[in-house]
């Protein structure tokens, strides 16, 4: 089949390997329709993400249809369609069980690796690094999904591909960051990152009773999306002092909740920028953190700060004395995507919410590498990038089914 | 610690099963020593700081011509000297010998200077004082020394080792303990296990890959079984591998299941430098033990152990491999007449 292999900083193609196939009883294996890239795959395009390997296939934001599944996998017939959380969880342990799959105890076949890092490790990743798992990601036209009986999400017919696939991540990841917050009705939410989690979190925000939400960023078209799609009122930070601003714009209290939807290749102008990445650069730390420091510095005396961009090692410079003095509450972690998959998809069905309107790239998986350069560099005013491997392009744009492989 | 010291019989009874482990303080650990060395190690740099300092009134202070260079050179050795105490507590003992030897020097060219120093009785006040401190570097540097040679001892001396580790698994006691119970499990999990054969009801024979990938075998008898509480076994007598363990099972409060608390003593087969020479190999006891409980848990747990081994990837040995494949199925496609 061709996946889209990672070989190094800014180097990613396209490559025939081999087709997978079922490895434990549990799996199984989906014939990929859809697979987007996600701003957490830039971080793995820049080469900030330890214990990556070249030939790594990429990927972790994927549905498709099933085409096989091991003994043990029950609920699942060929032909389902499906979309797939990217934590993988097993079910069963303590974390599964109480409703916090992204800590799953048994999906890390490199648990060890995690651990030395951050004490304990969380589960397993498609697609992320070593550390997370090693699992061969869903860039690609077949993707193998462990403990596949947990790790999906039927989807009815008549909800396109587009409308469901950032169940898998991105929806769910914005939805909980706004749910971190605790959002009194009527309260303020600033959120950093007008991307597409930037966007989701805006949306939930309301959804979950905020009367005001403040998207944050620097390149005007995402924040005109938060204002015409997500409502939200925006500040451009190359333009406004945001402190300043949000200060002016609560009455000198600041919001009530932030979210820090960029995570560690955060921006800044000026030399407090250049200094983060003259550090990052010599490795004196491993994140820019610009928008946590801001985030504390701006929310109100009591608030919440609510991380959904990835931060993976050290920080420097946290005003950590902000939290103590102004009794902050932090709120992180990678999405317990399970949790929110059904929940969403039937506001989904019912058309309340409908996702889809953060794509602005659709390609074919052999248009992976392109369509990473064309995100990274926010060309063309590229918001978010889907795969579609089964789209080839015949020179009108029309898909023509391209798949290879036994299924 | 008495697991250390049940450590010198080495197939003698597992020391009272308890659950968690002590750290620290029993480990040998005297306060006093440590803050004497912590005193010593300020005390080189206080003194070091001074030479490179001051190391022209240093001279006159003593009576001697301007000696600049060797002062502030003495004054980086006492410095180094107070870095490495501190950094290597609380076993500072290598470093405190350094401070011995510094001291040696001190009171040779001290002597030295007495045969030409305007000021006799300065220097050999001076002498009295790096004397007496040498005494307290000497003393406070062999009982420290003294101590980590009797934990090494403890550990390794008797060619035995002893480990602790435990897991928290959701199924209750008597689940985790069936499935233990069934030996022929354990290779399931215990990844440097070949097989366990149950002989019959208390016996059984196990092979193992012990260290460079050699074989070893034994037969143990389980000493003690509780059904779903507690089994235990050792190694017989006159087996090739001497080894005890012993696995228990305690219901956790709050639905959270059992903890699984596994404690084992066994001597390598080439004695302490061959359990050296597997952890330089990776292959060390204490991570095969981690790791397996890893493993029972996954099993117990999900039934199955994740894996990726066998999946695709592009490096270049499985791109080559699917490049083969599919030549295969062309040919075979045309030889068909597809």
């Amino acid at each position: 089949m061709k996946a889209n292999c990672w070989y190094g900083k800014r180097d990613v193609r396209v490559e025939d390997v081999p087709d997978p196939t079922i490895l434990n009883p549990r799996d199984a294996v989906i014939r990929i329709t859809s697979s987007a890239i996600c701003g957490s795959d830039l971080h793995l395009y820049n080469g900030l993400i330890p214990t990556m390997q070249a030939g790594d296939i990429l990927g972790h934001e994927f549905m498709g249809e099933v085409v096989e599944t091991g003994s043990r996998v029950d609920n699942l017939q060929i032909g389902d369609r499906v979309v797939v959380p990217f934590p993988i969880a097993c079910g069963s342990c303590f974390f599964c069980q109480s409703k916090l799959f992204s800590l799953c105890e048994n999906s890390n076949p490199n648990a060890w690796m995690a651990e030395k890092m951050w004490g304990h490790s969380p589960c397993g990743i498609f697609g992320y690094s070593h550390m997370l798992g090693g699992y061969a990601g869903g860039q690609a036209e077949y993707v193998r999904v462990p403990y596949a009986d947990v790790n999906h999400i039927k989807i009815p017919e008549g909800v396109d591909d587009e409308k469901a696939l950032f169940l898998s991540d991105i929806l769910p990841t914005g939805y909980m960051a706004a749910e971190a917050c605790g959002i009194q009705k009527g309260e303020t939410v600033a959120v950093w990152g007008c991307g597409p989690v930037g966007q989701f979190a805006i949306a939930s925000a309301f959804l979950l009773g905020a009367g005001r939400v403040i998207g944050i960023d620097r390149f005007p078209y995402r924040l005109r999306m938060a204002r015409e799609q997500c409502g939200a009122e925006v500040l451009n930070y190359e333009e406004v002092d945001v402190y300043e601003a949000l200060r002016d714009m609560t009455g000198g209290r600041g919001p009530d909740a932030c979210i820090d939807a960029v995570g560690m290749e955060g921006h800044l102008p000026g030399l407090l920028g250049a200094y983060d990445r003259v550090k990052q650069a010599l490795m004196l730390e491993t994140d820019r953190p610009p928008v946590l420091r801001q985030a504390l510095l701006c929310v109100r005396g009591g608030g919440t700060v609510s991380v959904a961009g990835v931060y993976g090692g050290l920080l420097d410079k946290i005003p950590f004395g902000a939290v103590v003095n102004k009794a902050l509450t932090i709120k992180s972690g990678q999405t317990h995507v399970q949790r929110y998959m059904q929940p969403l998809l039937e506001r989904i069905v019912a058309g309340e919410i409908d996702p889809s309107f953060v794509v602005t790239h659709r390609m074919s998986l052999d248009e992976a590498p392109e369509g990473y350069e064309t995100f990274l560099h926010k060309q063309d005013e590229c918001m978010k990038v889907v795969l579609e491997p089964g789209r080839t392009t015949d020179g009108n744009g029309r898909a023509v089914s391209g798949f290879t492989g036994p299924y | 610690m008495s697991a250390m010291q049940a450590a010198t019989h080495p197939a003698g009874p597992l020391p009272g099963a308890r659950i968690g482990r002590s750290y620290g303080a029993e480990s040998g650990s005297r306060p006093a020593d440590s803050s004497l060395a912590s005193g010593l190690g300020w005390f080189s740099i206080g003194l070091g700081l001074t030479e490179v300092a001051a190391p022209r009134a240093l001279s006159r202070f003593l009576g001697l011509d301007d000696h600049r260079h060797l002062i502030r050179a003495m004054g980086v050795r006492e410095i180094a000297s107070g870095l490495g105490i501190l950094s290597a507590l609380p076993r500072p003992a290598g470093w405190l010998w350094t401070r011995v030897a510094g001291d040696a020097l001190d009171i040779g060219l001290l002597l030295a200077a007495l045969g030409y120093t305007s000021k006799p009785g300065r220097v050999l006040t001076a002498l009295a004082a790096v004397g007496g401190v040498t005494a307290v570097d000497a003393l406070t540097g062999d009982r420290l020394t003294r101590r980590s040679d009797s934990d090494a001892a403890a550990a390794t001396g008797a060619s035995s080792i002893d480990l602790i580790e435990s897991v928290g698994v959701m199924p209750g006691p008597s689940e985790a303990y069936a499935f233990w119970r069934r030996l022929e499990n354990l290779p399931l999990f215990m990844e440097h296990l070949e097989s366990v054969t149950q002989t019959d009801g208390e016996r059984s024979h196990w092979v193992a890959r012990g260290p460079a990938g050699k074989r070893v075998e034994w037969d143990a008898e389980i000493t003690r079984d509780q059904p779903g509480e507690e089994i235990s076994w050792s190694s017989v007598e006159g087996s090739q591998v001497v080894t005890a363990g012993s696995v228990r099972f305690v219901r956790e409060p709050a639905g959270r299941g059992t903890l699984v608390e596994l404690r084992m003593r066994y001597s390598p087969p080439l004695g302490v430098v061959g359990a050296l020479a597997a952890k330089v190999l990776g292959e060390d006891p204490e991570s095969q033990i981690k790791e397996g409980l890893r493993r029972f848990k996954q099993m117990l747990e999900t039934g199955e152990i994740p894996t990726t081994e066998g999946q695709p990837s592009g490096r270049k040995r499985e791109r080559l491999a699917a490049l083969r494949r599919h030549e295969e199925q062309r040919r075979l496609e045309q030889g068909v007449g597809l």
